[in-house]
C-alpha cells in the first residue's frame, strides 16, 4: 500500500516525463488494439460473406470431392440421394453441379470449373436468378474477379468446352449474362456460373450433382449415403487457416509495437535507476528495505502501464468506436489473398481482443519494470549515495 | 549496561586495483547514549567510512561494529534496513531530499515505512518540522527551498521518528556560516531534550567548536580522543 503511494506520488511527480511514456504506452495499446480489430473484422467480414454467398447451414458432398484437389473434380458427380431430394423440395438446400471445362474468352484458352445452380435457389445470396428465362444458350454468370482479370464484360461471348460423361469432348457458346458482385474467392475465380440443368444435359449427368448446399435453418440433417456432410465451422476452418496466415505480417507489427512498449519502459527504467542512484540510495539509508525499492521502481513502470490504458481510453475509445462505425477503404488489390476481403473494411474489436491486448502488454511492461529493477538488489547504498552505480 | 555502540578492532579495506586499500585501520572507539560527538580529520581520513559502518549500510573487513546490541555484520539486508529505520537518523552534506515530495512528504517518508498511522504522523512531522523552524513551507518542493531550509528539512526528516542516533556527514559542508551555527544550535537543543547521540564526521571548525566529544582519524586510526 505505501509502495503504491510512493510509486504514485513519483511518477506523478516526475511530470512530463510520466506523460511522455503514458503517451507512448497508450499509443501503443491503441495501435495494437486497432490492428488486431483489424484483422478481427477481416476475419469476421470473410466468414459472414462465405456463409452468406457459398456454404449457407453447409454442405454435403459427393464421395471423393476436394475442391482444393482439382483431380478429384472429373469423377465428382452422383445421382442426388432421395433424402436430400427432398430438402431439395423444399427448398431448404439446393444442389451444385461442378464440371472441369475449358473457356476461350478472347481466344485465350483457360481451364475453369464449370458451376450448375438452379437459378431459382435462394439458398445462397448470389444472383442465381439472373441465369432464369434467358433466350441465349448458354447463359452464363461469372464473379466480379474473375471477370475483371479476365477482362470479362455483360453480354461477350465466348466459347465453353467440356467433356462429357462418355468422355467426348463438346462445345457451345456461352453469354455473359450477369456478374456477381461477392467477395468470396471460392465461388468467384476460376469458374463459370450457368443453370444447373443446362449443365447436367449437357454432360449427360441428369439427376446430379457435386455437392448440396444446405439452409441454415434446416434442423435434423439426413444421413446420406455415400455423401459426407461439411458443416459450417469445417468448412470455415480453412478461411481462420488463411486469414490466420496473412497475421505474418501483422505478428511483426505486433512485435515492432511490443518492442517500442518494452523500450519505452525499459528505456525509462534503466535511466531511472540511473539519474536516481542518490535517491534509491537515501531510501536504503532511510531504512527502505531493497526489496521494497525494486517493488517501487518495478510498480512504477506499472503505473504507467495502467495510466496508459486510462488515457488510451480516453482517445482511443472514440477513434476505435469511429473505424468500426465507418469502416475503412481498402483500396489494394486483395483478390489474391485467397481469402474475402471486403473493399471498405470494418474493423471489429471483441471484448477478448481489448483485455488480451492489456494483458499482454502489461505483462510486457511488468516484466521489463522488473527487469532493470533488479540492478538494484545488487547496489550498494554507499555508492548509491555516493551517486555511483556498482 | 552496555555502550549504545561499541566498535572493536575495525577494519575496512577496499578492492584496489588488485590491491587493497586500507580506509580504516583497527579502530575500537564507544558511545554512549546522548554524546554529541565528531569523527574530525582530513580528507581520506576513514570518516566516511567509519559512519556508514555505524548506520549498517557497508560492512568492516574485519572487527565488528555493535549497534544498540547488535552486531551490523550479521545483519541481513532486512534486518539492517529495520535497525536504520527504527534508530539511526542520517544527514548528508548533500541533502538527499526525495525531489519529488514536498517538504512535508520528505520528513513524513520515514514514519510510513515505520507504518505510523495517519494522525500521529502528522503530529510528528509538524512537531519537527517546527522544530526546524519550517512550518510555513510545508508544502513546497525542495527545489524551490534555500540550502540553509533544505538542510533543515533533512534535520527534521532525521529526527521525526526520534532516533536514538544521528550520523552526520558533512552536514554543513554546503552551508554558509550563518546556516551552519544555526542547524548545529537546533541539533545541540535536540541533543539535549531527547538525549539523542550525534556522530558527525567532519572537518568544519565551526562544527568542531560545537563538539563535546573530538575523535580524530589520520589513515583511518583514531590518533586522538578527546573532550574539551
Ligand atoms: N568504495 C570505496 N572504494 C575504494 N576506496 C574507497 C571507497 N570508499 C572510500 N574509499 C577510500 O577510503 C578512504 C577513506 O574514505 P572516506 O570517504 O571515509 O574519507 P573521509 O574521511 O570521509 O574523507 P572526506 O573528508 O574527503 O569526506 C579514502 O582514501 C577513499 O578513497
Ligand atoms: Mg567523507
Amino acid at each position: 500500500m505505501l509502495t503504491l503511494r510512493l510509486a504514485w506520488r513519483n511518477i506523478t511527480g516526475a511530470g512530463l516525463r510520466t506523460w511522455l511514456n503514458v503517451g507512448v504506452l497508450s499509443f501503443i495499446y491503441v495501435l495494437v488494439i486497432w490492428h488486431q480489430g483489424i484483422l478481427l473484422g477481416m476475419q469476421r467480414h470473410a466468414v459472414n460473406a462465405m456463409i452468406s454467398d457459398e456454404i449457407s447451414g453447409g454442405q454435403f458432398w459427393c464421395r471423393g470431392y476436394d475442391p482444393f484437389d482439382p483431380l478429384t473434380i472429373e469423377d465428382s458427380h452422383q445421382n442426388i440421394p432421395t433424402d436430400l431430394l427432398s430438402l431439395i423440395d423444399e427448398e431448404t438446400a439446393t444442389p451444385i453441379l461442378v464440371r472441369p471445362g475449358t473457356i476461350y474468352p478472347k481466344n485465350r484458352m483457360q481451364s475453369i470449373l464449370i458451376k450448375g445452380i438452379d437459378p431459382d435457389q435462394r439458398i445462397l445470396d448470389i444472383p442465381s436468378s439472373d441465369l432464369q428465362d434467358i433466350p441465349h444458350r448458354l447463359p452464363v454468370m461469372v464473379g466480379k474477379t474473375m471477370a475483371r482479370k479476365n477482362g470479362l464484360t455483360q453480354g461477350e461471348e465466348f466459347v465453353i468446352r467440356w467433356r462429357d460423361a462418355d468422355g467426348t469432348f463438346d462445345a457451345i457458346e456461352g453469354h455473359i449474362v450477369s456478374i456477381m458482385d461477392t467477395i468470396v474467392p471460392a465461388i468467384d475465380q476460376g469458374q463459370i456460373w450457368v443453370p444447373l440443368a443446362d449443365l447436367q444435359e449437357l454432360s449427360g449427368m441428369a439427376k446430379q450433382a457435386t455437392l448440396v448446399v444446405v439452409d441454415q435453418q434446416v434442423r435434423g440433417l439426413p444421413a446420406a449415403k455415400n455423401w459426407v456432410f461439411k458443416d459450417q465451422a469445417n468448412l470455415l476452418r480453412d478461411v481462420n487457416d488463411m486469414v490466420n496466415s496473412k497475421r505474418g505480417g501483422a505478428v511483426f507489427m505486433y512485435i515492432i509495437l511490443m518492442f517500442l512498449a518494452m523500450l519505452a519502459i525499459f528505456d525509462t527504467q534503466v535511466l531511472a535507476i540511473f539519474r536516481r542512484r542518490r535517491e534509491i540510495g537515501t531510501m536504503m539509508a532511510l531504512g527502505m528495505p531493497r526489496i521494497r525499492v525494486i517493488g517501487l521502481f518495478t510498480l512504477e513502470g506499472i503505473l504507467l502501464g495502467i495510466l496508459a490504458i486510462g488515457v488510451a481510453a480516453v482517445y482511443g475509445i472514440p477513434a476505435l468506436y469511429y473505424t468500426a462505425q465507418k469502416g475503412l477503404p481498402i483500396s489494394d488489390d486483395t483478390s489474391d489473398w485467397g481469402f474475402a476481403v471486403a473493399s471498405r473494411l470494418f474493423p471489429a474489436y471483441s471484448a477478448a481482443l481489448i483485455t488480451g491486448t492489456v494483458a499482454i502488454v502489461m505483462i510486457t511492461i511488468t516484466i521489463v519494470s522488473f527487469l532493470p529493477s533488479r540492478r538494484i538488489a545488487k547496489l550498494n547504498p554507499t555508492d548509491a549515495l555516493k551517486g555511483k552505480l556498482t | 549496561m552496555s555502550a549504545l555502540i561499541r566498535i572493536q578492532d575495525l577494519t575496512k579495506q577496499f578492492p584496489m586495483g588488485g590491491r587493497r586499500f586500507t580506509a580504516l585501520d583497527g579502530i575500537s572507539l564507544e558511545f554512549e547514549r546522548g554524546e554529541f560527538s565528531g569523527l574530525v580529520g582530513p580528507s581520506g581520513s576513514g570518516k566516511t567510512t567509519l559512519l556508514n559502518i555505524i548506520g549498517a549500510l557497508d560492512n568492516p573487513t574485519r572487527g565488528s561494529a555493535i549497534v544498540l546490541d547488535r552486531d551490523t555484520k550479521t545483519l541481513r539486508h532486512r534486518e539492517a534496513a529495520r535497525l536504520r529505520n527504527h534508530n539511526l537518523g542520517f544527514i548528508f552534506q548533500t541533502f538527499n531530499l526525495l525531489s519529488v515530495y514536498t517538504v512535508f512528504e520528505n520528513v513524513e517518508f520515514p514514519l510510513l515505512l515505520l507504518k505510523m498511522e495517519k494522525s500521529g504522523r502528522r503530529k510528528a512531522v509538524m512537531d519537527a518540522l517546527e522544530w526546524v523552524g519550517l512550518t510555513d513551507k510545508v508544502d513546497m518542493r525542495p527545489a524551490r527551498l534555500s540550502g540553509g531550509e533544505c538542510q533543515r528539512v533533512a534535520v527534521a526528516r532525521a529526527m521525526v521518528k526520534n532516533p536514538k542516533i544521528v550520523l552526520a556527514d558533512e552536514p554543513t559542508a554546503n552551508l554558509d556560516a550563518e546556516n551552519s551555527h544555526n542547524i548545529l544550535k537546533m541539533m545541540i537543543g535536540l541533543n539535549r531534550e531527547f538525549r539523542t547521540t550525534f556522530i558527525f564526521a567532519t572537518h568544519d571548525e565551526k562544527v568542531i567548536g560545537y563538539l563535546k566529544r573530538i575523535i580524530s582519524l589520520n589513515d583511518g586510526q583514531v590518533v586522538r580522543d578527546e573532550e574539551p
